[in-house]
């Protein structure tokens, strides 16, 4: 399969036009508020638009299409449940702090509310974890992009090697990320995610179309499936009875609570969409207005995911669409639907796991239903859609370093007191070194698969009680910094040593836990042992932070005005139409998402 | 704000809706077997214009109104 020259038309006006954006937008950037925070002058639509997007990284669109071909309809626990409560808590309760205290980051806010060594610990993990994933993000779109072979009959033409299709890629996007948040700052970065927001769904409707007409609609795919394919909540009385291997009570307390509130309500990478919104209102609209399309992304993301795994087997039908098997990297001749077995590089064989069957490649999912269904033209359109989410995560991560980078480590550590030009400066000097630092990450992760791993596994351990300080600190005023601190190192410790400790079903011990030497309890599955992980780390700094806050002095009271719910006034909103109020939205989704539950039960 | 981001989205879905139309047109019926036999490039391609054209316009009377 090589793509045709309509495809690169499609392809190139994207890539102009996304650089083109931020050279329009360059005029509007002047001081340092214009760069990081777009002016705060964003309107509420456009803001939550951008906040879904930035989180529509890689590993949303490859990831849970891949995760619907391997476990079904259950991974809409991860929009249903591990997101949307989230979402409306954050707009509902946590953004009149985060905008109304005129912080300029999250952990900005952390050194309002508590003090400067909380402070550096958040900040200095989330600017690491950011070059990091903006890094792994840019190896798996040039790993997809080398395994699905588009690129090699354009690199034929100008004599070049298909085995530079991965440098290229690399540094093609990384220029371009580079280029357009240069440019304009994070007002670029947030037309971008709204553009590219349009683009994913322009996309993958069609393939959604083309799918589930293929295999005769809902019904059709409901009947091709295995049961516990199409329902999310049946089986989960227990454990063993689902094929996520989790109890209800682990996911949602794990993922539903821990883990969704952890992210979608400290990480400054959506919060700081929010942040450039135009008013109280506005920020707090925001998430609730990004949760509407959150809800549906299931339908565009995880349903591909099932029609791949549903789809007969290619060696089957191999005449009546010979354009996969040549188009796919592997040949899905063994494998299931249009999904191939993952394939070992050293020996060229398929990976068996320990029963013996092949290991699929579930990450193909996607690609191989666009080369599936997509004639040339939309195949164009189909490529653009996977561009468009790896820019919008990586950018997300660049801009959320360079501010996180310039105002909490730099002004606060390295600098003072220097002019808001001098800041600017930082804050395009720190795009161009935070861009490079992702480009030596996604070759780091190309070389040592391991360090990738053990970085993932020590963010989990870093992130994983975030929101329980986060929560005490909005919500009971005598929390101290001391409290919050000692909190956040010990539920580290906590999530660390849960970990070492115990081991999924099956796994040998190592990455996957049990490394320190005695293994106290084995779980059914890795995602039970994620979850649990995040519960432990939660409670343990939950109740340290408790602790050490009541033995150490409080804080005046004066001094933590607009940073705490209970010595906040309540923010008046008679004065908007009811659908406009955040409460009344906030609900609204509540019920809708209540509804898909119920729906897809 | 200056810009009205509807501007830039409807230039570019009303740019990448044309081609896909223009050419879903002129192109072999051949290369709709993948497709079920429907040709997406034409019936998108016009979705995606239309959608384009209609964000460019309500991008534009904002502007105008300022």
């Amino acid at each position: 399969m090589s793509l045709t020259i309509i495809d690169g038309v499609i392809i190139l006006a994207y890539l102009i036009f996304t650089v083109s954006v931020g050279a329009v937008l360059k005029r509007y950037t002047r001081t340092s508020t214009d760069f990081f925070l777009a002016g705060r002058a964003i309107p509420a639509w456009v803001c939550g638009l951008a906040f879904i997007s930035a989180n529509l990284g890689a590993q949303e669109v490859v990831g849970m299409a891949a995760s619907g071909a391997k476990y079904g309809i259950a991974t809409s626990h991860f929009y249903w449940i591990g997101a949307i409560p989230a979402m409306v808590f954050v707009g509902l309760f946590m953004m009149p702090f985060y905008y109304g205290s005129r912080a300029r980051s999250v952990p900005e806010y952390l050194r309002l509310r508590f003090d400067e060594k909380t402070r550096a610990v958040n900040a200095i993990s989330f600017a690491i974890m950011t070059v990091f994933s903006s890094g792994i993000s840019m190896y798996a779109m040039a790993r997809l992009l080398q395994s699905l072979h588009v690129l090699d009959s354009p690199f034929a033409y100008f004599h070049v090697s298909a085995s530079y299709v991965f440098d290229v890629s690399v540094i093609a996007s990384a220029v371009i990320v580079l280029a357009y948040v240069l440019l304009a700052g994070l007002i670029s970065a947030i037309y971008n995610e709204v553009l590219q927001f349009f683009l994913i769904v322009a996309g993958f409707v069609p393939l959604v179309f083309l799918g589930l007409k293929n295999v005769g609609g809902w019904g059709g795919l409901v009947e091709r499936l295995p049961r516990d394919y199409t329902h999310a909540w049946q089986g989960l009385s227990n454990a063993g009875s689902n094929p996520l291997g989790v109890d209800w009570f682990g996911l949602v307390m794990g993922l539903g609570f821990v883990l969704s509130f952890g992210y979608w309500c400290t990480d400054f990478l959506v919060v700081q969409r929010a942040m450039a919104a135009d008013s109280m209102e506005a920020a707090r609209r925001t998430p609730l207005i990004a949760s509407v399309p959150k809800m549906f992304f299931p339908f565009l993301v995880i349903l591909p995911g099932l029609i791949a795994i549903a789809l007969p087997n290619q060696a089957a039908v191999e005449g009546a669409s010979p354009r996969t098997s040549a188009a796919a990297a592997v040949s899905p001749r063994i494998g299931r639907g249009i999904i191939p077995a993952k394939i070992d590089e050293r020996t060229g064989q398929p990976e068996l796991d320990a029963q013996g069957q092949p290991v699929l490649d579930y990450d193909l999912a996607v690609p191989n239903m666009l080369l599936h269904y997509f004639p040339p033209g939309l195949l164009g359109l189909g490529l653009v859609a996977l561009l468009a989410s790896f820019m919008s995560g990586m950018a997300g991560n660049v801009t959320a370093f360079n501010t996180v980078w310039t105002y909490d480590i730099y002004q606060s550590y390295i600098h003072r007191g220097a002019s808001d030009a001098h800041y600017l400066w930082m804050g395009r000097m720190a795009t161009i070194f935070g861009v490079a630092f992702s480009v030596l990450a996604a070759y780091v992760a190309l070389r040592f698969n391991n360090i990738m791993d053990v970085l993932q596994l020590v963010f989990a351990f870093v992130n994983a009680p975030l929101f329980a300080t986060f929560l005490l600190g909005m919500f009971w005023r005598r929390a101290t910094g001391h409290g919050a601190f000692c909190g956040l190192v010990l539920g580290t410790a906590g999530a660390a040593l849960h970990q070492g400790f115990t081991l999924p079903a099956g796994a040998q011990a190592g990455l996957n836990g049990g490394w320190l030497g005695a293994v106290v309890h084995h779980y059914p599955s890795q995602m039970a042992q994620n979850f649990w992980t995040a519960i432990w780390a939660w409670s343990v700094c939950f109740l340290t932070t408790i602790f050490v806050s009541l033995i150490t002095r409080p804080r005046k009271e004066s001094e933590l005005v607009g940073l705490v719910y209970s010595l906040t006034d309540r923010i008046r909103e008679k004065h908007l139409v009811w659908y406009k109020r955040p409460v009344s939205l906030g609900i609204a989704v509540l019920l809708m998402a209540a509804i898909l539950n119920w729906v897809f039960w | 704000m200056q810009l009205d981001v509807r501007m830039p989205i409807g230039l570019l879905f009303g740019f990448l809706g044309f081609v896909l139309a223009v050419y879903g047109l002129f192109s072999d019926r051949d290369i709709y077997r993948v497709s079920l036999g429907i040709n997406v490039n034409l019936g998108w391609g016009l979705a995606m214009l239309i959608f384009g054209v209609v964000m460019f316009f309500f991008g534009w009377k904002s502007r105008r109104a300022v």
